[in-house]
């Protein structure tokens, strides 16, 4: 596959709220954030606190309250497969084989016929190429987050949403991945913006790592990662980012 | 050897011989035998008409037992599974006979005999094969359509906030109204008894599919639909490749319940003026007192209906594999 034109995002002064029983209950409070094309970021901060109502409002599933939301200089109005999800939970559909399921975008948009290759490219690209006809229940943990990330990247996305895709895998499974999505993410050249609550993951993969307050989230902290890949857990500037974070977060390091 | 070594239930492996023994098989053709045996040579308390060609039929499946369990297991491994059925069934035809035919303890009119059900098989079975083909034609239009019209109302009433609004009320209040209270309506409404009868059949099997795929639908994962949408899907891709899908386990729980609703009300639908029907067959036979022919008819009412419930298991079997593991 070639390499896509990465996007753009920028939220501009946005607010965001849930209606619970006629009140609103806020859950991103005058968030400001530009993200260059191709950039990988990560966003951090409490479980609950808003981080992935963010990515909603990026993918477009939802819209904003207040403030403007902008995906290399177009206002945000709805989902399109150029900003794909990847969701905690594979969410693949159980009815669906794993390359049903990678067939899902492309069928969707009626663009199928002729997709074949890349259909296999995708599930190459994942690990996943002698597994297409297996069915999600037939998955392991890791595997479907595969299956999940190939129904994303088989649409080419140009901006990557991942809300803690790893957060439920075993943390053998976690390494290989973390190392998958970087080497996809330099690969084929997409903006990435990653949801996590782990601050190892967050310096490992991300250029730039965003810290969030509890809810109504607002960022507390910008920190950069200027490390080249591959990363190492014992590299001493990571080490000394990582205890920073987490003194940041309002978490003691020993246990 | 390794099959000589295993010895299952009702199995006994002989090593030197090679001889495999159906214990099951034996038994089953006792109790046929016996059957057999009592019917043929005890007297009837009444007249009963076949009662030689059941014992000659009971004898023969006896004799047909009796060679299965000599053969090798693995020529009949279906039969040999049943076997356990088939003694009962036998024990089950022994007690039947003996209380009803030759004690007379279970007496006639009200009960009868094996060979009075054998009996009006083979002096009414032209008249039988009519009946059947008759409610045969009443069940299939009126379980199609009625499954048909409750499969799309059902996806209408999950997929749609308005058309639940108004549709769930409503599908609640007819729901419990049992199908003969139609009756006058359906009278009123549709031209002929027959579309009548179709009508009734049609609510019976259609009103569980409706609810239960409605409320399928209504349960499917939000994710999913969040999924879709991410990958550019349309309305009409999320009904019939997420929504639809995705309550099919529920819709088929809803086919089972509208299945066996049909059959209950065929014989209310077969009241208004049918000339042929198993339904109808039933009545007649009732209002003459003719028990045997009514328990001739409930079985092969029950035999179409289990036969009927088995395709629908293999057709479910088929579209849910992906469901495998998961139930």
């Amino acid at each position: 596959m070639p390499a896509v034109t990465p996007l753009g995002l920028s939220f501009d002064h946005v607010s965001h709220g849930y209606d619970i029983r006629g009140e609103v209950l806020p859950v991103l409070d005058d968030v400001s954030l530009t993200i260059a094309p191709g950039e990988f970021v990560a966003l951090l901060g409490p479980s609950g606190c808003g981080k992935s109502t963010l990515l909603r409002l990026a993918a477009g599933l939802e819209l904003p309250l207040r403030g403007r939301t902008e995906a290399s200089g177009q206002p945000i109005t709805g989902p399109g497969p150029d900003r794909i999800l990847v969701f905690q939970e594979a969410t693949l559909f159980p009815w669906r084989t794993v390359r049903g399921n990678v067939e899902a975008g492309p069928e969707a948009r009626g663009e199928l016929p002729g997709k074949a290759p890349r259909v296999d490219e995708a599930l190459r690209l994942v690990g996943l190429e002698n597994f297409g006809e297996a069915f999600p229940h037939q998955l392991s943990g890791g595997m479907a987050q595969r299956a999940a990330i190939a129904r994303a990247l088989v649409n080419d996305p140009r901006l990557l949403l991942l809300d803690e895709p790893l957060g439920k895998l075993d943390s053998l499974t976690r390494l290989n991945l973390q190392k998958d999505l970087i080497r996809l993410w330099q690969d084929r050249g997409f903006t990435a913006l990653l949801v996590t609550h782990d601050v190892e993951e967050a310096l490992l993969l991300a250029d730039r790592v965003i810290l969030f307050s509890p809810r109504p989230a607002r960022i507390i902290e910008e920190v950069q990662v200027a490390r080249p890949h591959p990363r190492r857990r014992d590299d001493p500037q990571l080490i000394a980012l990582r205890s920073h974070l987490l003194a940041a977060l309002g978490v003691l390091e020993d246990v | 050897m390794s099959d000589t070594l295993e010895t299952g239930r009702g199995h006994y492996a002989f090593a030197e011989s090679q001889f495999h023994l159906w214990r099951d098989g034996l038994f089953a053709a006792f109790a046929w035998g016996a059957t057999s045996a009592v019917t043929w040579f005890l007297p009837d308390v009444i007249q009963w008409g076949a009662t030689g060609t059941f014992a000659i039929l009971t004898g023969i499946i006896a004799l047909f037992f009796l060679v299965l369990a000599v053969l090798p297991r693995q020529r009949h491994a279906t039969l040999s599974h049943y076997g356990p059925w088939f003694i009962v069934l036998g024990l089950w035809l022994l007690v039947w006979e003996v209380t009803t035919a030759k004690l007379g303890w279970l007496p006639k009119p009200f009960f009868s005999p094996p060979q009075g059900l054998l009996h009006v098989y083979l002096s009414n079975w032209d008249r039988l094969l009519i009946c059947i083909a008759y409610t045969g034609r009443l069940w299939g239009l009126g379980f199609f359509i009625g499954i048909s019209a409750g499969f799309l109302a059902g996806v209408g009433l999950g997929w749609s906030k308005r058309f639940a609004y108004w549709g769930m009320p409503l599908l609640k209040l007819i729901g419990p109204v049992p199908a003969s209270a139609w009756i006058p309506c359906a009278f009123f409404i549709f031209p002929s008894t027959f579309q009548a009868s179709v009508f009734l059949v049609a609510l019976a099997s259609g009103i569980p599919v409706a609810i239960l795929t409605a409320s399928g639908i209504a349960q499917v994962n939000r994710s999913f639909y969040d999924v879709a949408r991410t990958l550019g899907a349309a309305n009409r891709w999320q009904v019939t490749k997420i929504a639809i899908p995705a309550a099919l386990p529920n819709v088929f729980v809803g086919l089972f319940m509208g299945l066996y609703y049909s059959f209950a009300v065929l014989v209310v639908a077969e009241m208004l003026g049918a000339k042929f029907g198993l339904g109808w067959y039933l009545q007649f036979n009732t209002a003459y007192s003719a028990y045997a022919n009514v328990y001739a008819g409930l079985l092969i009412m029950a035999l179409l209906c289990a036969g009927l419930v088995k395709l629908l298991f293999s057709i479910r079997d088929r579209l849910l594999g992906w469901q495998k593991g998961i139930l």
